[in-house]
């Protein structure tokens, strides 16, 4: 169970701007500007949803990730997973979930994947007998028998996927963070991680947090959804509320952020 | 002509933009003098008799070499351009309409001389208000003080014109990041980067100062102070010319292959 | 702590297994290694082809010095080197992934990197040592052994605990870290020759503030039977302590990554 009341979040950026003249002067001194990223952000998250977190660039979405993951402390507010604060218990907490950043990988890069997975099984000291189980179950539904021997730099973006999630299950986490987990991939790629998603969900009652810019994962994949803008929860509701505007759920959204002007 | 003027002022604002790196960049500099000034020393004390300069010419070669590193560096050589000439990147830069010789030239010294303009003022001033032994002297003379200027400038000149020729040669290896240390390991050690070459033993000396290494940063550093001076530092300045020749029409001539081989094979 | 290092040594293992990969560049690196700790040596060499002596070491105890200090600091890189590279792990988001896993951040950073090609500066450190040691007319004795083991062993962990300082630097600014580079390679171009040399404001420096001089200078005149006073074997493990607030240090930077984002 996750539960978020209140939390906020704000960031000191140093301001930065053109020309030569200003850079000159920026040698000397600095102004500081402060962007609220998360302004009283709350919700909660039961065992075994599958939730869409959705917003525009720069909306909060990573910055609410990294304080669910442990990354990040806020500035006020309360927040448990599991019962546990992130930032404060974050090596118990983080045994618990797995974290996929779409853009990055966790894998190590010239090796063959399974090796990772050796790897990253004293990482997180998962026991002979749960490993054998986790690894045989994942290779067969993600199909990454002939994958394993590979290393990660000669895997196409699909297929590197697939060991992604992989990698990020093998330890049975609770809760699974996926960040634009279908972004780059062909449609094939697309349909086979979704389809495993949902499979882990009914499974095993994998808790899932999704944020994408990908409509069609979110209809495939979450039922409740929440909307986020300039840091502040703009809507907290089922995909039915979503399209009740009618037209496809693209442009609802983006009436929605038009609405709420961001 | 113009294309290339504009083409080294695009190169020095991107020089100019690791502006936040230069602070840092100064007090390193400030620290390695210090140093190595003080290593100089030491010797000096115990055999005073033995030290081949004087010790004010061996402080002003400290902190010029310093403020002016970026200039001849053999780590300017740019790892960047190894790399596009290995994978063959460099066929886009040939697609401008610019020929690669001067376009490669050009972009070395745009971005020698934009790192060293950050940095030599603040290395410079700190140097010479330093107390006592540690202190860079003001330049003695007008005409030593042009004669140092002119050698400079000509000594950036070789080496540019010398990194540019290992460019060049670079199409010809097969292995860009070997060639890529051997030289610049070589040109530390012979251009004076490690010591001073006047405290090379003779002999060998005397065979380093006819190298194109000593036509960089040995001539000028050294001419500031008048440790060459007369008849001694005009040789130097005339090897410097005809090096700047030779290295120049040596690099068009293995550029002009490269880019045969280019355009035969392909890239 | 036994599974920490048994986790490490996994880490190695695929570090290894990694550059492997790429036999020839490694090839090059060793070789790289080699050239600019040699240019430094040439220097030297040359210098003692005009001069005699230094501050009353000759050219046999200046290797034997320089052998010692490169030995100790190639160590310390080797092992290290995830806290040399810290900047680009910060910039690449690489240290986020560290934080969302269960093992001590220090281990994991350590882990990511290791540089099996400063064998080629190693060597070379050795070569010097053992020229130095049969030349300068020490009696071996079991304390001149001891101090050796101690200089090579303090010098290290002093290197470490720069490597370390200067990562955690890395948490508060990515782009004036070039001063770092004057206490490691700084450090190791100049402690080429015993710190006494360079005069007493830079003795006292490297006594008080980075004691380097507790590694090398103090503990060297014993060894070369110069002086006479037994703490000056022990010396090497006093420096040692400046891992302790390099270590502080880290901690601050860590709370300020997570409080302030990246």
């Amino acid at each position: 169970m996750i539960m978020m009341n209140d939390i906020c979040k704000s960031y000191h950026v140093a301001k930065r701007n053109a020309g030569f003249k200003e850079a000159c002067r920026a040698l000397f001194c600095r102004e500081y500007e402060t962007i609220k990223a998360l302004d009283r952000v709350s919700f909660t998250i039961a065992d075994g949803e599958m939730v869409g977190y959705i917003g525009p660039n720069g909306a909060g979405k990573s910055s609410t990730i990294k304080i669910l993951s442990g990354i990040l402390t806020p500035d006020g507010g309360a927040c448990l997973v599991n019962g546990r604060t992130p930032w404060k218990e974050r090596v118990d907490h983080v045994r618990d979930i797995g974290v996929v950043f779409g853009q990055r990988t966790q894998l190590w890069w010239d090796v063959p994947v399974i090796d990772s997975y050796d790897l990253l099984k004293d990482i997180y000291s998962i026991s002979k007998e749960t490993y054998k189980h986790n690894l045989e179950e994942l290779t067969e539904l993600l199909d990454l028998k002939e994958l394993l021997k590979t290393p990660a730099r000669q895997l196409s973006l699909g297929q590197r996927m697939r060991c992604e999630i992989g990698a990020s299950l093998l330890h049975g986490p609770k809760l699974l963070f996926l960040d634009e987990p279908t972004i780059g991939l062909d449609a094939v790629s697309k349909l086979a991680v979704r389809e495993f998603i949902l499979r882990q969900n009914e499974e095993h009652g994998t808790t899932v947090i999704l944020t994408t810019h990908d409509m069609q994962d979110i209809e495939a994949l979450t039922r409740r959804i929440i909307l986020i803008g300039k840091g502040r929860v703009l809507m907290d509701g089922s995909l039915e509320d979503i399209r009740r505007g009618g037209g496809n759920i693209d442009q609802t959204v983006a009436r929605l952020y038009r609405d709420y002007d961001i | 002509m113009k294309k290339y003027t504009s083409f080294f002022r695009l190169r020095f604002a991107m020089g100019l933009s690791y502006r936040a790196a230069a602070w840092a960049a100064v007090s390193t500099q400030f620290a390695w003098g210090v140093m190595e000034i003080a290593m100089f020393q030491a010797f000096y004390q115990a055999e005073p008799e033995r030290f081949p300069m004087t010790l004010e010419a061996a402080v002003s070669y400290v902190w010029l070499q310093q403020a002016f590193l970026a200039l001849f560096a053999a780590w300017m050589l740019e790892a960047e351009v190894f790399e596009s000439i290995k994978d063959g990147n460099i066929a886009y830069e040939m697609c401008r309409p610019m020929k690669i010789y001067p376009m490669l030239f050009v972009r070395a010294l745009a971005m020698r001389v934009s790192r060293a303009a950050l940095r030599f003022g603040p290395v410079l001033l700190v140097a010479s208000l330093l107390p006592g032994a540690y202190g860079l002297r003001a330049p003695q003379g007008i005409d030593r003080f042009c004669l140092f200027l002119g050698a400079m400038i000509l000594g950036v000149l070789v080496t540019v014109a010398f990194g540019t020729l290992v460019y060049g040669i670079t199409f010809f290896t097969i292995s860009p990041e070997g060639l890529r240390l051997l030289v610049t390991s070589a040109m530390d050690f012979f251009n004076g980067a490690i010591i001073p070459l006047p405290f090379f033993p003779d002999e060998m000396r005397k065979v380093m100062e006819v190298l194109p290494f000593a036509a960089m940063q040995n001539v000028p550093l050294r001419v500031y102070s008048g440790d060459l001076a007369g008849a001694a530092a005009a040789r130097a300045v005339i090897l410097q010319l005809v090096w700047l020749a030779v290295l120049v029409a040596a690099g068009r001539i293995v550029m002009a292959r490269a880019e045969r081989k280019l355009t035969v094979q392909g890239g | 702590m036994r599974d920490g290092i048994f986790l490490y040594g996994h880490y190695v293992s695929v570090q290894i297994k990694s550059m492997m990969q790429y036999k020839k560049s490694f090839m090059l690196a060793v070789m790289g290694q080699f050239l600019t700790s040699f240019n430094t040596f040439l220097g030297m060499f040359f210098m003692f082809q005009r001069f005699s002596a230094v501050g009353g070491f000759t050219y046999s105890q200046v290797v034997l010095c320089f052998g010692i200090f490169l030995m100790a600091f190639t160590l310390a890189e080797c092992v290290a080197r995830g806290f040399d590279t810290f900047s680009s792990i910060v910039r690449k988001g690489e240290f986020d992934r560290v934080m969302v896993r269960p093992r001590g951040l220090v281990l994991q950073v350590l882990g990511s990197r290791f540089e099996l090609s400063r064998i080629g500066r190693m060597l070379q450190a050795v070569v010097m040592f053992i020229y130095g040691m049969r030349t300068s007319g020490i009696c071996w004795d079991m304390p001149r052994v001891m101090t050796v083991v101690f200089m090579v062993a303090g010098g290290a962990v002093l290197f470490f605990g720069i490597f370390l300082a200067g990562a955690a630097l890395c948490f508060f600014t990515l782009e004036s870290l070039e001063i770092v580079n004057i206490f490691t390679y700084g450090a190791r171009e100049f402690g080429t020759y015993p710190v006494g040399v360079y005069g007493k404001h830079i003795l006292r420096f490297c006594t008080f503030v980075v004691p380097y001089g507790l590694v090398q200078y103090y503990p060297l005149l014993f060894l070369l039977g110069k002086r006479e006073e037994v703490w000056r074997m022990f010396a090497p493990l006093l420096a040692a302590v400046f891992v302790v607030p390099c270590y502080g240090l880290w901690r601050v930077g860590v709370r300020r990554y997570q409080s302030a984002g990246s």
